[in-house]
């Protein structure tokens, strides 16, 4: 297929309908807007339904009954929109319903900014709702990647049953990049076959439900869904390596960040310092086992966020094991890292562990 | 011998859990009877509420869903976005949709969303333990309201029905009550036109049914009938405040 020249936010939602989503329940924000827009457009030609619902909470709770209904739905929002959401996201886990969820991250805490951030690495992949539950989590740094994974995120909620997120930030989102719509392999996916779409008379009520009062059913199905969330971290760890042979330090950044990154690891070859990176495209589950590919010639690593301290940095202390020194370089509430700023930070650290 | 009641196939062979005397159970088996009076059993996708009736979704024999506290119609929203031809429906306490959930019952009936709720106002939150809900009445004693409820802070309790009645999107809106066999009758008709609304595609339509918690007034459940009779009955009207029928 020819490439196109896509917003992020309108490739977002073309790479949703491509996916066979026709049903998106949202709430305005910035800068996200673009995607209901384009959804409020493009879902009634195609005889879906687009609801700009009233509030995040009820967008969610939307997604909650068109899930369960059997269908393909999607919501995005950003950051603020995402913090109302999870009470939804929280009960979507609970009953195993398969949903996509587009957060175009802006600064925080509070009402922040509208600029890009990634302040919201914690409530992707800790989750700000209760209960032992995870989401799968697609890091896109591309607007390539956004529609490569968006189409990604149905299929995987469908075979887990699972919310599946796809965090951006405001630049990927108004960001304007050739794109192309690929198409993939339909995967073998199980028959819907717990909907509630009315029994017809002819089998057994269906019952969408996160309610187990009695303890031992609860544990039972949080059981069940920790044994998904294993097999995620069994199968579904995507991440990129980049330049890490022969690496002195070794990054780690994700989406928008990780393309300056490797803009700042090629202003230190040129300076005679090998520099590499580990890009995880999927932040849950993080890709530890990326960091059994770090050569003996690392002296550290360092963790590259849009975040004020870092929130990926307790990741990749986790993954590091206590190895390496780890170093952090991060700009937040919608400051963005410049490629030289990342560079003094990387000698500064290579200085300091010498 | 002549059968002259059978229990109806809207309602699964589930016990109820209800108290003794509740009027949950009776709101039960009119909402079931009139889905299965209409033929729509299996097309019909209840949502039931956070609240006593959180079993519902055990006791309805159709497809069911559980939503959290207040969301119902949201979720309902959008089963019947996903599946427009099916028959859905909310049941919903006073705590779940006149407080939590009041801007999402408020925003379904301002899309004249095509759903049905059977709205069950008892004046109290009874799963929690009786604490006070919008809609207990001045005066009346609950466990978060030990002195009363307390007009100059609590305000006087909310009429779902006459707010949302004001509401273009809300095409059918009628109060009735359980407390004697005549008003169970007028109840259930009031319950078939809501349903019915919905199936021509009128426009949001609720039911609000007052209804008795005698565990949580700490009422016989004799004693429960006579106090909603009295007491609730004047703050709230019964009748029809919205019908769309009438306007044609
Ligand atoms: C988000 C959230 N807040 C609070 C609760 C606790 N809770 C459960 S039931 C309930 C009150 C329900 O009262 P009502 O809707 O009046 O129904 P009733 O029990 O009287 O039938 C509350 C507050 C909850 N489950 N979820
Ligand atoms: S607590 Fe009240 S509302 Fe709940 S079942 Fe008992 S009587 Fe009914």
């Amino acid at each position: 297929m020819a490439k196109v020249l896509m917003k992020g936010n309108e490739a977002v939602g073309a790479a949703a309908i491509k996916a066979g989503c026709k049903y998106f329940f949202g709430y305005p924000i910035t800068p996200q807007n673009e995607v209901p827009e384009y959804m409020s457009k493009e879902l009634p030609k195609i005889g879906g339904s687009f609801v700009q619902a009233e509030s995040e909470v009820a967008a969610i709770n939307m997604v909650y009954g068109a899930a369960g209904a059997g269908v393909r739905v999607m919501t995005s929002s950003s950051s603020p929109g995402i913090a109302l959401k999870q009470e939804g996201i929280s009960y979507i886990a609970g009953a195993e319903l398969p949903c996509v969820i587009v957060n175009m991250m802006r600064g925080g805490p509070g009402l922040g900014s509208i600029q890009s951030s990634q302040s919201d690495y914690f409530q992707a992949t800790r989750g700000g709702g209760n209960g032992d539950y995870r989401t799968l989590v697609y890091a896109p740094a591309n607007v390539q990647e956004l529609v490569d994974y968006t189409m990604k995120a149905f299929d995987m909620a469908d075979y887990y049953r699972n919310p599946v997120l796809v965090l951006g930030d405001g630049m990927i989102g108004q960001m304007m990049e050739p794109i192309e719509f690929k198409e993939t392999e339909k995967m073998d996916l199980p028959e819907k076959d717990w909907a509630t779409t009315g029994t017809k008379g002819a089998r057994k009520p269906n019952i969408v439900n996160s309610l187990r009062l009695q303890a031992p059913e609860l544990e039972a199905l949080n059981q069940k869904i920790e044994a998904k969330y294993m097999e995620m971290e069994e199968k579904e760890v995507i991440y990129e390596s980049y330049k890490l042979e022969d690496a002195e330090i070794v990054f780690v950044a994700y989406g928008t960040v990780s393309r300056i990154t490797k803009n700042a690891i090629d202003l230190l070859e040129q300076e005679g310092i090998k520099a590499g990176l580990i890009r995880p495209i999927t932040l849950w589950p993080f890709p530890n086992k990326a960091f059994a590919e770090i050569p003996a010639t690392a002296k550290a690593l360092m963790s590259v966020e849009m975040s004020q301290g870092g929130q990926m940095i307790d990741d990749v202390k986790i993954a590091n094991e206590g190895r390496l020194p780890i170093g952090f370089y991060g700009r937040s509430g919608g400051m963005v890292p410049a490629p030289q700023a990342i560079v003094e930070a990387a000698k500064e650290l290579l200085g300091g562990v010498k | 011998m002549a059968v002259v009641f059978n229990k109806t196939q809207g309602l699964t062979e589930k016990e109820f859990h209800y108290c003794p005397g509740c009027t949950h159970g009776i709101i039960h088996r009119i909402t079931a009877e009139v889905l299965e009076e209409l033929g729509v059993l299996g097309d019909a996708i209840g949502v039931a509420p956070v609240g006593c009736s959180v079993l519902a979704y055990d006791y309805f024999n159709c497809d069911m869903n559980e939503a959290a506290h207040g969301r119902a119609p949201a979720v309902a929203t959008g089963i019947k976005r996903a599946l427009p031809d099916k028959v859905v429906f909310t049941y919903q306490g006073d705590g779940d949709l006149a407080s939590i959930g009041a801007a999402e019952v408020v925003h379904a009936a301002h899309r004249g969303e095509k759903i049905t709720t059977i709205f069950v106002n008892n004046a109290i939150y009874g799963m929690t333990g009786g604490q006070m809900a919008p809609t207990t009445l001045v005066g009346q004693k609950a466990t978060t309201a030990p002195y009363g409820r307390d007009e100059s802070l609590c305000g006087q309790p909310l009429k779902v029905s006459e707010m949302l009645a004001t509401i273009n999107g809300a095409a059918f809106v009628e109060r009735v009550a359980v407390d004697t066999p005549a008003n169970i009758r007028k109840a259930k008709k009031a319950i078939k036109k809501a349903f019915e609304c919905q199936l021509e595609g009128k426009g949001y339509a609720i039911v609000e049914v007052l209804s008795t918690c005698p565990t949580n007034w700490g009422m016989t459940p004799v004693d429960a009938i006579s106090w909603l009779q009295e007491n609730m009955m004047p703050y709230y009207p019964m009748g029809n405040l919205r019908n769309p029928w009438e306007v044609e």
